[in-house]
């Protein structure tokens, strides 16, 4: 087999102070049409909010692709080219986030099934040896979610922690639980 | 012959999507998310089973993030002030590749570090050593084709955290590097040979197998010091890569 990996470690408390990165919470420009912002808040096991979490989010364009080799069907020719979709956002001292971002496309998932449109999520913070990963999805989604191969593996009791909340006027929340009642379900990748 | 591997092919009008699944990382190769020595992870680390993600389009594909995001100057942490930091010069350099062996170009590889005196420049950092006007402690660079890269910084220092009594953390700089796909994304420190604090640091010795410990840190070479300059740093980084890929087996016709 292959070579031994370079193992993770903690992004420690100050993974913040890098190069500043202004776009970083920007998957598509402010006031882009269509625009859509997912706010949350980290909570730890406590129930007290991580303020110095870091989280990173990648998704599909809202035609359902990635400006990616391993795509072959490539970026929508005439897509929006200011959608990145790439988002990075450190927590604040209450543990918020905010992205704002266009909502992706559903996915073609083999065997005919279908991904119902969602957004991968990356967490880092201090006392976090690896990262955690989970998945945004969208509450006005119910039928493609429930098609969802992925969240079909999921515990009924628990696919809630998965589904992003509507917070009025484009708005979305999208909590993150580490640990306690409503633990945010994490993928092994 | 077992076919103990495969690529998840997509059916998709009017031809198919065939994506590379990437390997999992060998056991004991990446530290737990819940190690008591380090006492932080007690209530940041999930404590429900996670559900397993296949490698489907949003994993194996990834931000490539590109040149437009740094300038040459990011790879230098001695320069951009108007002075030179204090400390000893280093140039800290190696190579990205997968765990096949493949070099990994053009991945953004950042790092941050403390001071010579081990002061990180942060608002929350209170450790009482003096800040360095002429030292930020941040760097980007952008692998080449060959997967290599290339910084110029100091040597950072030790600090004292409060994980237990008389905790002080080895010297170490903090890399982050986004591979080619969300699945190789990684956070790393790497380590200095020699140095009396790390067998005493639980979060170097939350990694469990040896051999993959041992890969943070880095190498001394006198080859690339330079002289009157600055001593260097092999740092080589292996991130996942993809399972080989089986177009043909025994049972089948062709
Ligand atoms: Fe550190």
């Amino acid at each position: 087999m292959g070579e031994l990996l370079t193992p993770s470690q903690t992004v420690g408390p100050y993974f913040s102070m890098r190069l500043p990165w202004d776009q970083g919470p920007y998957v598509v420009p402010a006031g882009t049409a269509g625009a859509i912002t997912i706010i949350g808040r980290l909570f730890d096991g406590a129930g007290d909010p991580i303020p110095d979490g870091l989280i990173e989010t990648w998704q599909a364009s809202p035609e359902g692709r990635f400006a990616h080799p391993d795509d072959p069907r490539g970026p929508v020719p005439d897509g929006d080219k200011a959608f990145r979709g790439f988002g990075r956002v450190p927590t604040g001292h209450d543990g918020s986030f905010k992205i704002v971002t266009l909502k992706p496309g559903a996915l073609p998932a083999g065997d005919g099934q279908v991904e119902a449109p969602h957004i991968d999520v990356s967490v880092f913070s201090r006392g976090m040896l690896d990262r955690s990963v989970t998945r945004i999805y969208f509450p006005d989604e119910p039928e493609a979610n429930a098609a969802d191969p992925v969240l079909a593996q999921v515990p009924d009791d628990r696919l809630a922690t998965l589904i992003a909340v509507p917070a009025g006027d484009g708005l979305l929340r999208f909590d993150i639980h580490m640990q306690g009642p409503a633990e945010t379900v994490f993928f092994d990748l | 012959m077992t076919v103990s591997q495969h690529r998840l092919v997509i059916p998709h009008a009017p031809g198919e999507l065939v994506l590379p699944t990437y390997a999992k990382p060998e056991p004991g190769n990446h530290p737990p998310l819940d190690f008591p020595p380090y006492k932080s992870t007690g209530l940041r680390h999930p404590t429900r089973p996670l559900v397993l993600l296949p490698h489907r389009l949003t994993e194996v594909t990834g931000p490539l993030l590109g040149d437009d995001l740094i300038t040459m100057q990011d790879a230098d942490l001695t320069a951009g002030h108007a002075g030179e930091p204090q400390g000893q010069r280093i140039i800290v350099f190696g190579q990205v590749r997968d765990s096949g062996g493949k070099p990994v170009p053009d991945t953004l590889v950042e790092i941050w570090q403390t001071n010579a005196a081990g002061r990180y420049r942060h608002s929350r950092e209170h450790h009482p050593a003096p800040l360095d006007p002429n030292f930020d402690g941040v760097g980007r660079a952008i692998t080449d084709q060959g997967g290599r890269y290339r910084f110029i910084t100091i040597q950072p220092g030790s600090y004292p955290w409060g994980n237990h009594y008389n905790a002080w953390r080895p010297a170490h700089i903090h890399f982050s590097l986004f591979g080619r796909a969300f699945t190789q994304r990684l956070v790393t420190q790497m380590y200095f040979p020699g140095d009396p604090l790390l067998p005493l640091d639980p979060i170097y010795n939350s990694v469990p197998d040896e051999k993959a410990r041992q890969r943070m840190i880095a190498a001394f070479s006198i080859e690339d010091t330079q002289p009157e300059w600055a001593l260097a740093y092999r740092f080589d980084i292996v991130l996942r890569g993809r399972e080989a890929s089986i177009f043909e087996d025994e049972g089948h016709d062709h």
